[in-house]
């Protein structure tokens, strides 16, 4: 609790200065990797952060020391690099995108594993320190280099934040972007470029494997909460920002822990919960949505088949007439019953279930939609009388009041369907 | 130049590797699954580390099934995101690498006092010590390396699995419908595949690293698929590839005193870059003079 206490009071001013510059470089990455993800560009952020790696090497080559200003500008132009021949394979060759980015991820990084060896066999002491670059260490960056990191992700947002609608216009229709006169071209190549920045200072962080997670993993949790971009891009960053602080949290209470993985964790498990009970789009509601949907439906063919007894001249059917009309549904067809009976639709008396008044006009109004439609497909859509069936079987659901008085104006209020069926309506003399 | 018997090692069991994964990769590729390669090369982590640690040696079953488990969990993982919580494609297999990859990392760390890993050995990977690393028996007998032994079997099975199953890979590569028509399992042959991939991840990570075998799987496949289109050369040419790319790769590493691993792959992206350049679509001043009507311009 102590430590809690402390942590979140940030008097340190150590951890308030990780913690500034995980929650910089998280709302960066997530606005970043929102766009990217919602261009279905997803795992071109996971290319560009393998493949700073030749970039690293050779700006320490050059610096011959570990300077971030060199490893920074080498890091960017090898991810520019990638990033220029991954759209330049993927206009002109036949390779499909996964592959191609597969193979610009794999070919950078096994070539900067060579510089890498020759970098640790050239014997230069500070070499240790490249693999914080590698790997990422958040809690390792000092102050400088937090100021350098935290401007640039400052840049980043500031940018983004200020041509949100150009990319907003990028990410869901260039073409109308084009056509209304916008640069489309020098948006893309403006958003690569913020792309490959957020990256290359992300990768600090938490290092080259783990980078894609913090473009990724927040617009996509974010998704299933909002259809809109502006909450979508502030949720996303809410996300990151509070993975951040968590995982610097825990490797703050347990100082073996690495704070990277334990951002990646958090921001995962937030993804999962999204995607758990999110409503409308979250399994667990989908779920429900859909078992009740099913009741439903079975509720409705169950009335039918107590309505077309009725006009057959039976005064209902047995329980396991029923049982015997939906085999393998014991249980859903309990349900339904049970269900029906306490809508006051259906009676049983001893072992036989018949339709109540109440019941008959409900029957008579499934029936009866079903009928229409089937009526309005063979006459509308000239499909032949022996195919319409399986589309009314759904749509008898679904029909709506109005979408009923609709038909029944369109076919002119029709006695038959396509099967010399009548279309029962209120005054039928069934009653 | 005299027979050097490491160098020999080194380069049968580097175009072994090349090989069997090249082998699965075409599928991989024609699957549209090579990203998924990538995410279960980095998902085997806690498997790895997980069987180490039951284990308590680097070089047993257990590490081997525990990341055989974690190919097959990351399979389904993505499956599930992809199916059940409708997240797309690319977005489902980063978070699940990046889970994984980071539970993984977690665990080295959590069990870091007797579990002797490190992401590097992992991602990096190491063939020169090859010749090093003898498999010895209970007798004294030495058997030769014993990474050799283990890329041998694991070429043995990939080849065996491909020769197997080679009608039921084709069909549910092509047209997993028509395939399921026929009363082929897709899922279980897809899953086979991937319970292959990351065995054979797992038995080349300590000679190549995690990283490089996906650039094995990979880049192999996709160079010859800019050569030729069907089935039989595509396979024939990609295992070619990869034993050039083994002995190219041991030479130029040699020569410029650098990873072994890491050259095998510098040399398949040199040939991937020569093909593709050779098999692009050229700009019009390389075809000729006869110069397609310009669009209409607004």
């Amino acid at each position: 609790m102590e430590d809690f206490v402390y942590f979140f009071t940030f008097q340190d001013p150590s951890i308030a200065w990780v913690v500034l510059g995980i929650t910089l470089l998280g709302v960066g990455s997530a606005y970043v990797g929102t766009f990217s993800f919602l261009d279905k560009k997803a795992l071109l952020g996971d290319a560009i952060s393998h493949a700073v790696l030749p970039g690293i090497c050779l700006g320490f080559m050059v610096a011959g020391e570990k300077n971030p200003v060199y490893i920074v500008s080498g890091a960017f132009l090898s991810g520019a690099v990638a990033t220029f021949m991954s759209s330049w394979l993927k206009r002109n060759t036949k390779l499909s995108e996964d592959t191609i980015i597969a193979t610009i991820l794999s070919v950078f990084f096994g070539f900067g594993i060579v510089l890498l060896t020759a970098l640790q066999k050239s014997g230069n002491p500070e070499i240790a320190g490249l693999n914080s670059f590698i790997f990422g260490n958040a809690i390792g960056i000092s102050e400088a280099d937090l100021m350098l990191y935290g401007g640039l992700s400052l840049v980043i947002i500031l940018v983004l934040t200020i041509l949100l609608k150009e990319f907003r216009l990028m990410v869901f229709d260039p073409e109308y972007g084009k056509a209304i006169g916008f640069p489309m071209k020098s948006i893309s190549f403006l958003f690569n470029v913020l792309m490959i920045l957020a990256v290359v200072i992300g990768i600090q962080a938490i290092g080259v494997v783990l980078m894609a997670a913090l473009l990724i993993t927040p617009g996509a949790a974010a998704r299933f909460w909002t259809d809109r971009l502006n909450p979508l891009l502030i949720l996303a960053a809410l996300f990151s920002v509070l993975s951040g602080i968590l995982g610097t949290y825990v490797s703050f209470v347990l100082p073996q822990m690495p704070t990277g993985p334990w951002v990646v964790v958090f921001l995962s498990l937030f993804a999962l919960i999204s995607f758990l009970i999110s409503p409308k789009s979250g399994i667990i509601f989908r779920y429900f949505a859909r078992r009740k949907y099913l009741r439903k439906t079975h509720r409705d063919h169950l009335m039918k088949a107590l309505y077309k007894a009725k006009e057959n001249g039976k005064s209902g059917l047995t329980i396991a007439e029923i049982y015997q009309l939906y085999p393998y549904q014991k249980a859903a067809t309990n349900h339904s019953i049970s269900g029906l009976s306490k809508n006051n639709f259906i009676a049983t008396n001893q072992s036989l279930i018949s339709l109540t008044e109440s019941g008959i006009s409900e029957g008579m109004r499934i029936v009866r939609l079903h009928r229409l439609w089937e009526l309005y497909l063979n006459e509308s859509m000239n499909i032949a009388p022996d195919h319409v069936h399986d589309s009314a079987e759904k749509l008898e659901h679904l029909i709506t009041p109005e979408l009923e008085a609709l038909l029944e104006k369109r076919l002119n209020y029709p006695a038959l369907d396509p099967h010399q069926e009548t279309i029962p309506r209120e005054n039928h003399d069934l009653r | 130049m005299t027979f050097d018997s490491n160098a020999f090692l080194i380069i049968f069991t580097g175009s072994l590797i090349a090989v069997s994964c090249g082998f699965l990769g075409v599928f991989m590729m024609l699957r549209k699954m090579s990203m998924t390669g990538d995410a279960i090369s980095h998902a085997v982590l806690p498997g790895i580390v997980i069987g180490y640690f039951v284990s308590g040696s680097q070089r047993s079953l257990e590490v081997i099934i525990g990341a055989g488990l974690l190919g097959i969990l990351a399979t389904l993982m993505i499956d599930w995101l992809r199916k059940k919580a409708r997240v797309q494609l690319d977005a489902s297999i980063g978070i699940t690498f990046t889970l994984l990859f980071a539970v993984g990392i977690i665990l080295i760390n959590l069990l870091a006092y007797k579990v002797d890993l490190d992401q590097e050995c992992v991602l990096y990977g190491e063939i020169a010590y090859l010749p090093i690393d003898s498999w010895i028996t209970k007798n004294g007998m030495n058997l030769g390396p014993r990474i050799t032994w283990l890329a041998g079997l694991n070429f043995f099975f990939v080849v065996g699995f491909i020769y197997l199953l080679f009608k039921e890979l084709i069909l549910t590569s092509f047209d997993e419908n028509f395939s399921s028509v026929m009363g082929i399992p897709s899922k279980g042959i897809n899953l086979a595949l991937m319970s292959i991939v990351s065995y054979t991840t797992v038995s080349s990570f300590e000679s190549v690293g995690a990283i490089l075998v996906v650039a094995l799987l990979v880049v192999p496949p996709v160079t010859a698929f800019l050569w030729t289109k069907s089935l039989m050369p595509l396979l024939k040419l990609t295992g070619g590839l990869g034993i050039l790319i083994a002995l190219l790769g041991y030479y130029l590493a040699y020569w410029f005193d650098s990873s072994i691993a890491g050259m095998m792959v510098t040399v398949a992206g040199i040939f991937f870059g020569i093909s593709v350049l050779i098999h692009s679509k050229k700009p019009i001043w390389l075809i000729g003079t006869s110069k397609s009507p310009q669009p209409f311009e607004i």
